[in-house]
């Protein structure tokens, strides 16, 4: 009895310091200010969370992308070293399902603001992120022009760039996490 | 941040390595001439003679050992193969882990200047540089990380000579190591989280910036921003200096270069993930999926293998891992007729949950044609498929031929021919 009491005693102790760690903070780090956060923080939400100020139309996106892009790309975003940027074309989206070799261009993307995060940050692969938000917008205006998915005049900015409808928006099963998973219904399926 | 030259140059560099290859040279021969130019330079006091030592400071295989990772590259990407075949026990030499970057080239970063920052919808937004991650409890566990695409039907018969043999080439973009760091729910508790956040995005400092969102709940379960990979710091082709490491999910979400975490309240669905990591799906009306999360369970016969052969009729041990994003491995089974009759393999210790489980079988190979495979099972007691349970589960025929079906974790069958070779049977 004696015994088991020491041992209830001794995984008490064992017990506590590890149910504390769970609760106390160590104050390691140094705290961010809002001005802080702002000169890195631009991953952008699906619904233009982030988005900066600048705008942009097809026209000055075409002679960007042929300077800055092409290289890659190929010229109008097709024929380059790398996936397609285009399917469909000016004033005929792709309709329809779309198959693997689709997924290539920026039509087949969910939301409109992925397109511009991603050469926002990523791009172009030479110097990531040495855009100006004015030639993001322009780029993407004149992507989603060769695609058929916005008209050549239309202004791309923080407002209009949320809006655009994209043509594969509902092609999309929504990520529904169950945790902890559930074998009966598992997330891998 | 990405405006130092030396990354054009590096991007200019791999372009032109890039030429190399589509000529046929060694594809890895840069990144070989890389890795050695990066070794530590020895202390002072070493004599030259023994700095020149590949044995001293940070040791090198014996040179007879001509095993190594295969590669497949494009201006974009790169692909590093994990030799399966030639290795044993369960833990990868962290130069043989298998890489899968979405870029073109690897970020050289110093870890006195890389920061981690956690923001959004929390309390206190902070940033930790290494020293600090390194004052806080730390955790060490192992397990395995694998790409998403690992062994799927594109990549059978895909082969190029820079990739080594199949079982490596199809299989080895999985890869297993004990990591080091902090559990991300110490920091997540530094900073503290909004009630009404429900998920993380986070983004490393690569020069393709890979994002990956992430679940709350699973962040503040297991998940560790780790610095250290089998008692050695991360390598720079996993993610030096920080890794996020998401035990049993798809590789995706163990974002590498670790450098923000910003906390939100609904998935951001970027890049990657809605394009290469996003899947079209039969059973789903055509519709995409945009996660999968948990790996389910999967195994494969290592040795013998495709590519190789089995010298004479006789004794062979047949060896190969197991694995699953659901827990531990409770069985493996052995099948050396096709599948019509099973015997159960030995689990070689340790076994441990969301980690690679070796196991061994022996087998008397009587000189005629075999075909040999395994199936596991987890401890939540889901069973690996056939190819075609789990294409039936998928809702997809054979004429489907789902070429980029990726979280496939079928059983691989090879096929012994009475000469002893050896051969991927996955589809003939």
């Amino acid at each position: 009895m004696r015994c088991s009491l020491n041992l209830l005693a001794s995984m008490i102790i064992l017990a506590a310091p590890a149910a504390g760690l769970a609760q106390s903070r160590f104050n390691v780090g140094t705290s961010l200010s809002q001005e802080e956060i702002k000169t890195f923080d631009f991953m952008i939400g699906p619904e233009g969370q982030g988005l900066p100020p600048g705008h942009g139309t097809a026209r000055e996106g075409a002679d960007i992308f042929a300077k800055r892009c092409a290289v890659c790309h190929g010229q109008n975003g097709k024929g380059g070293i790398v996936r397609r940027l285009v399917i469909g074309s000016p004033g005929h989206p792709h309709s329809g399902t779309f198959s693997e070799a689709d997924k290539d261009g920026v039509s087949y993307y969910p939301y409109p603001t992925i397109t511009w995060d991603y050469i926002n940050r990523a791009m172009p692969a030479s110097k990531p992120g040495s855009l100006a938000p004015d030639e993001v917008y322009a780029l993407v205006a004149f992507l989603f022009y060769q695609n058929g998915i916005i008209q050549e005049n239309d202004v791309m900015d923080a407002k209009s760039l949320p809006k655009v409808e994209m043509p594969n928006r509902k092609g999309f099963v929504p990520a529904v996490p169950v945790y902890p998973p559930d074998p009966k219904n598992p997330s891998w399926w | 941040m990405d405006t130092n030259p030396s990354g054009r140059r590096r991007f200019l560099k791999h372009a032109a390595a890039l030429a190399g290859v589509a000529a046929g040279a060694g594809a890895g021969a840069e990144w070989a001439a890389r890795g050695q130019s990066a070794k530590p330079e020895a202390k002072p006091e070493v004599a030259e003679s023994d700095a020149k030592d590949p044995h001293f400071g940070h040791g090198e295989p014996s040179r007879f050992v001509k095993s190594g990772r295969g590669a497949r590259m494009s201006i974009d990407h790169i692909t590093y193969y994990t030799p399966l075949q030639d290795y044993a026990g369960i833990i990868t030499p962290a130069g043989l882990h298998f890489v899968q970057q979405h870029s073109s080239h690897l970020p050289d970063i110093d870890p006195e200047q890389h920061r981690l920052t956690i923001h959004g919808m929390v309390d206190r937004p902070l940033s930790f540089t290494l020293d600090d991650l390194k004052h806080l409890p730390s955790v060490s566990r192992i397990h395995f990380v694998e790409c998403h695409a690992n062994g799927s039907p594109m990549i059978h018969n895909a082969g190029n000579p820079n990739m080594g043999l199949p079982v490596q080439f199809i299989w080895g973009m999985t890869s297993c190591s004990e990591w080091t760091g902090v559990p991300l729910s110490v920091l997540l508790n530094e900073a503290g989280v909004q009630k009404d956040a429900s998920w993380l995005v986070s983004e490393g400092a690569d020069p393709g910036k890979f994002t990956h969102t992430l679940p709350l709940a699973k962040a503040m379960d297991d998940v560790i921003v780790a610095y250290g990979q089998n008692g050695e710091p991360v390598r720079p082709e996993q993610g030096y200096p920080l890794r996020m490491i998401v035990p049993g999910w798809e590789g995706p979400f163990n974002v590498k270069y670790l450098r923000h975490i910003k906390v939100v309240d609904e998935p951001y669905h970027t890049w990657n993930e809605s394009m290469n990591h996003s899947v079209m799906r039969a059973d789903l009306d055509g519709k995409s999926r945009w996660y999968h999360f948990e790996w389910a369970p999967k195994s494969v016969i290592t040795r013998p293998s495709a590519g190789m052969k089995i010298p004479r009729p006789g004794y062979v041990e047949i060896t190969g891992l197991a694995w699953s994003g659901g827990g531990k491995i409770t069985k493996v089974d052995v099948s050396t007729d096709g599948g019509q009759s099973w015997r159960e393999a030995k689990l070689q210790a340790p076994v441990l949950p969301k980690a690679h489980t070796r196991f061994n079988f022996d087998w008397a190979w009587d000189g005629q044609e075999a075909m040999i495979q395994s199936r596991c099972e987890d401890e939540k007691g889901v069973v690996q498929p056939s190819r075609a349970e789990l294409y039936k589960n998928w809702g997809i025929t054979e004429a489907d031929k789902p070429a980029r079906a990726i979280h496939f974790n079928a059983m691989q069958p090879w096929k012994v021919a009475r000469d002893g070779s050896v051969h991927d049977a996955m589809f003939s």
